[in-house]
Parts: C-alpha cells; structure tokens; sequence
C-alpha cells in the first residue's frame, strides 16, 4: 500500500469517528474540541488533495476562529450537558425515534446509491491535478472570475456582525448594549 | 492512490453523520455542531472534485463555503443566546410558543 | 536512509533541543537583565555569575507535588498545556535559520537550515497561533475556578484581537516579497543599497515591523500586554489552578512563543541570515545575533513599560492598531504597484 492511501485511511478514520463522537457527546466542551479534531483531519485530507491553501485557512477560520467562537458561547453560557430526564419536557422521546428514523433513512439511501457507482468519474480535460495549486493562481481565480462573490462575501461578514451584535446584546432600557 | 471514489463515500458518510446529529440531538449547540460536519462533508465533495478534475474553481468555493459557515454561526450563536437568555434551557423542545 | 535524510532528521532534533535551551536561556536572561534594569544583580549563588540558575528552577519544579483541584475537568486540564507547549513547538517547524549548507562537503547535496520549507509558511504560523488560543481557554474553563476563567477569557479575547492585526502585517510583507513561503522571502532581502544599507523589509515598512512586533507581544501575552497573567489583579490568571510540571509547560510555551514570534520577525523584517562580512554558510550567526536582539527587546519592554489595563488593551488592538495595519497594507500595494519593485 503506498504512502498517500495509508494516509487517506488515517485521515478519512479520523474524520469519521471525531464526527461521529460531536454527535455522541453529551458534554457541549468535548463536542467542539472533537470537531477541531475532525477539521485537522480534513484539513490533512485537503493537502492530500494538492490543496494545501484550503487546509490552511480551514484551520485559521474553521478550527481558528469559529470554534472559538462556539467555545466562548458554551463557556459563557455555561451550557448544560443534554440530559436524559429532561425528556420530560414534550414529545422527546417521540422526537428522537422519529429524528432516527429519518437518519436511518437516509444512510439507507446513501449505501444504495454507493452501491449502484460502477465506473470512476472521468477526469476533466486536463486530467488530475499533480502538483498543489499555489495561492497565487487561487488568487488569480478569486479576483477575476469570482470577484462580485468575493465582494458580496464581505458584505455578507458584515450585516452577519451587525446582525450578532444586535440579536446578543443586552437591550436595558437606558444602557447602551453589551 | 485514493480514487475519487474513495473521498466521495467518506464525504457521503460525514454528511449523513452531520444529518443524524441535527435531526436526533435535543441540544442548540450541538445541532449547530452538527451542522458544520455537513459543511464540511460538503467542502471535502468540492474539493475532491477539483483535484480531480484538474480546476482550482473547488478551492475558491471553498472558500466561500467557509466565510458563509462563519457568518451564520455567528448569527446562530446570537440567537442561541438570546433564546437561552429567555428560558434558561438548550432544548429545543423547550420553546413551544408558535406551536399551533 | 540517504545521507541527505538522516542530516534533516539530525537539524530536526537540534532545533527541537535548541528550543527547550533556548527557554531555559531566557529564564535566566530575563531575571539578569530584569536586575539590572532595576539596579541589582539577580541570580548569583547557583554556579558562576548565577548561570545554574535555570536548572534550579527546572529540578525545583519538577519536584512540587502535582496538584489537580477536585472539581476540575481531568480530560482537559490535562490537555491544556499540551496544547499550549504542542503549538508553540509546531510554530517554529516553518522557520529557517540559515543558508543551505553541506556540512563542510559531508553531504553530497545541500540541505537547507531549517525543519520544513513549506510554500504556504507565513499562513501556517498564523493557523499554528490561532490554535495556541485554546490551551489557554481549556486551561482556565477546566480549573473550574472563578479567577482562573476570567483569566482564560480575558486572556484568549486579548489574543484573537490582536491576531487580525498580525495578519494584516504578515499580509503586507506578502506583497512585498510576492511568496508566502518564509525561505523565499529571506531570500528576497539578499544584497543592499548603495552598498551599505541592507535591503532589509524594516526599512520599506517601518510600520509594519512596528504592528508585527505590537501584536506579537500581545499575541504572546507579555507586557505590557500581560493584563491576564497580573498578579496583582487576578492571581495568576489561566495557570492558578495548575503546578509542577503543567505550571512548567506553560512557562515553556510562554517563552517559546516569544523565540518563534522574533525569529519569524527577524525572517521577515530583518533579512533572516543575511548580513555583512561573513560568509554564506555562517549565516546562522547572523540570525542568532538578530534574534537575540529582538528577545533582549522583549525582555527590555516587559520592565520598562506600565502595564495597560483590559479595556485600554482591547481598545488600543481594535482602534488603533487594526485601522493603522489596514493603511499599512494599502501604502504597500500602492507603494509596489507605483514602483513595480
């Protein structure tokens, strides 16, 4: 077995059982440090896939920033661990059956779906790309062909900041917010 | 070496995973959680398919992807502190009031 | 394995030693230079002119009982200097230190001074960093202790801050030197002007090297941004709850946060290994001379200046140091549009 499937093994294994522990966890704290894990893994997935540009910034914003962001709220918020007897709230138990049963649902149809894939997609024109794209040609694409997403992105950062600071603060009446 | 195959399955697995967790889970922020591993299953997608395809277009909608995961977990947050704020729980099924 | 392998494992294991003196080092460095600036003469009993004293320390420390507070997460208080120490370490793996050398010919094929040459270096100091955050949080969250999560908060809002302005720094040398990959750009500030002045980055961009330098010691949590770590304020911040060993790690990481934010400063502003009168493959001097420079900097400032208070600190990362690295940004790219360098 040559060293990138070895790899591709390690990775993917890290990437399924860290997500599959944030959905088991009931401690919110360990949930998010489990998605970091799963972030590195994926970001160790992207240079395996010559893009060494998106594993960075999956770091720098994903595991960097907004789940830091998610730790400060558990944090501050002092979140309660989900817990069993709070069942007694609704229809829980009736939730979670029917919530299984459409998970369940849906890896049934995954697994069809996978089974029935005979032929590999074919490549593009071009064939695989051998080589890690460098962050200038990734600029290149971003300025040119991409640049009204680019420049609706940043507004987009912005009305979701305002937008925040405006749902999170503290409105008393005569304070200023926060 | 890795077929495209390979990354397609495992990003179809992380996705149902991410699926589970939002449908099954009675917890705000782990729901949220949940809903960064679909994204995430989603980013892998594009990115196996611009490796392969030999086009950079799937890192750039990556990239994309993940200031747009930025901005609505902030939003999510936000919400999610302000409905604890008003009932003190992160149960969902806690807050019933537009329930016909 | 090639010859030229075992040599790169053999610089990997050196750097890694290095580092762990280089702590040890500065220990002993800050509390002499710390005397001196306050007229006296610090550490002098243990060996000559007190140099054993940072092995008294380390044995000391290694000797106190280990404590873990009854209520505290065991997971993640155990998890949090690791974390913490791990980064610090993984930060410096980018960094070169010198030429490529062979060894005095005993290579057959140069081997560059440095653990990994990586083409996206400056991005992967600035992730590195970024994860540095979260053995502080852990730390103070899993002490279960009022002023140890004050501290962690304080502290870990302190660092995301002033991460923006640090970026914006890196971004703008960037433009100057048109690669990312750190080697690249030492190599860019090869050679000088007239013939005596080097063509060092600190000249084209004063204010940035200013920004870079401010935001890396806030970045590192040192004075006069140590709010958090005030002892007077809040005992001792994130690392109350933790002794021993654990209370050594992030002592360990503290100082080497410092070692990587010089060195990749002197990379980036200083011109690396670069300088007058010797040869190429004694560059390493050169650049332990800069560093050293840039750490006696450091240690100078921490018992020079007041500290700032919180609000002062966030107010001063976000009003003033963030617009002033936005314009740096954009006076440089005029500035290379303009003249094309």
């Amino acid at each position: 077995m040559e060293p990138n499937l070895i790899l591709f093994y390690a990775f993917a294994a890290l990437a399924v059982v860290t997500s599959l522990l944030v959905v088991a966890q009931s401690n919110p704290v360990y949930s998010v440090l489990l998605l970091i894990g799963s972030f590195m893994a994926l970001a160790g997935l992207y240079v395996l896939l010559s893009a060494p540009f998106a594993a960075v910034i999956q770091i720098i914003v994903y595991a960097g920033a907004i789940m830091v962001l998610f730790l400060f709220v558990v944090m501050l918020l002092n979140a309660p661990k989900e817990d069993a007897t709070q069942a007694a709230i609704g229809e829980a138990r009736a939730t979670r059956v029917i919530g299984g049963l459409l998970a369940g649902a849906f890896v049934a149809e995954l697994l069809w779906a996978l089974s029935r894939s005979r032929t590999m997609a074919m490549p593009g024109p071009m064939g695989a790309r051998e080589s890690a794209w460098s962050v200038g040609e990734i600029g290149q694409i971003i300025f040119t062909k991409y640049a009204f997403a680019f420049e609706a992105t940043s507004v987009l950062i912005l009305v979701a900041m305002v937008g925040a600071v405006a749902l999170a603060g503290r409105h008393v009446a005569g304070k200023r917010p926060g | 070496m890795a077929e495209l195959n390979h990354y397609l399955i495992l990003s179809g697995v992380l996705f149902t995973i991410g699926t589970a967790g939002v449908l099954v889970r009675r917890n705000l922020i782990t729901v949220l959680l949940s809903l960064e591993v679909m994204l995430n299953a989603v980013n892998l997608t594009f990115i196996a398919f611009g490796h392969f395809l030999g086009s950079a277009d799937g890192q750039v909608i990556v990239f994309f992807v993940i200031t747009v995961a930025a901005a609505e977990a902030a939003v999510g947050l936000a919400l999610v502190i302000s409905l604890f704020r008003h009932l003190e729980t992160l149960n969902p099924d806690a807050f019933r009031q537009l329930r016909g | 394995m090639t010859p030229e392998g075992f040599a790169q494992l053999a610089i990997l294991g050196f750097v890694f030693f290095m580092l762990l003196n280089s702590a040890a080092i500065m220990v002993y460095v800050e509390r002499k230079v710390a005397a001196r600036i306050q007229q006296r003469m610090g550490p002098t009993l243990v060996g000559p002119y007190g140099l054993l004293q940072p092995l008294a320390d380390i044995i000391k420390l290694a000797m106190k009982e280990h404590l873990r507070p009854k209520a505290a997460d065991p997971i993640l208080f155990a998890l949090a200097p690791v974390i913490s120490a791990a980064t610090a370490f993984t930060a410096f793996a980018v960094v070169p230190f010198g030429a490529e050398t062979t060894f005095f010919g005993l290579l057959d094929q140069p081997v560059p001074l440095g653990v990994a040459d990586v083409n996206v270096a400056i991005l992967w100091v600035f992730a590195v960093t970024s994860m540095g955050v979260y053995g502080i949080v852990l730390a103070g969250w899993s002490s279960n202790s009022k002023y140890s999560l004050l501290g962690a908060l304080r502290s870990s809002a302190q660092m995301i801050s002033y991460e923006l302005s640090y970026g914006m720094a890196l971004a703008a040398v960037l433009v100057l030197a048109g690669s990312m990959s750190l080697r690249e750009i030492v190599d860019s500030q090869a050679g000088s002007w007239l013939g005596f002045i080097p063509r060092w980055f600190v000249f084209l961009q004063p204010v940035g090297f200013f920004i870079f330098m401010t935001a890396g010691v806030a970045e590192t949590n040192r004075a006069p941004f140590d709010f958090p770590e005030a002892e007077q304020e809040l005992v001792a911040g994130y690392h109350t709850e933790y002794s021993s060993m654990s209370f050594a790690m992030f002592f360990l990481a503290e100082y080497i946060n410092m070692v990587t934010v010089s060195a990749v400063a002197t990379d980036l502003y200083l011109g690396g290994w670069h300088g007058p009168l010797l040869p190429e493959w004694l560059g390493w001097l050169w650049f332990l001379l800069k560093l050293s420079f840039l750490l006696f900097f450091y240690i100078w400032m921490r018992w020079t200046l007041p500290r700032f208070r919180y609000d002062q600190l966030m107010a001063f990362g976000w009003k003033f140091l963030l617009p002033l690295s936005v314009i740096n940004l954009l006076v440089t790219a005029a500035g290379v549009l303009y003249f094309g360098a």
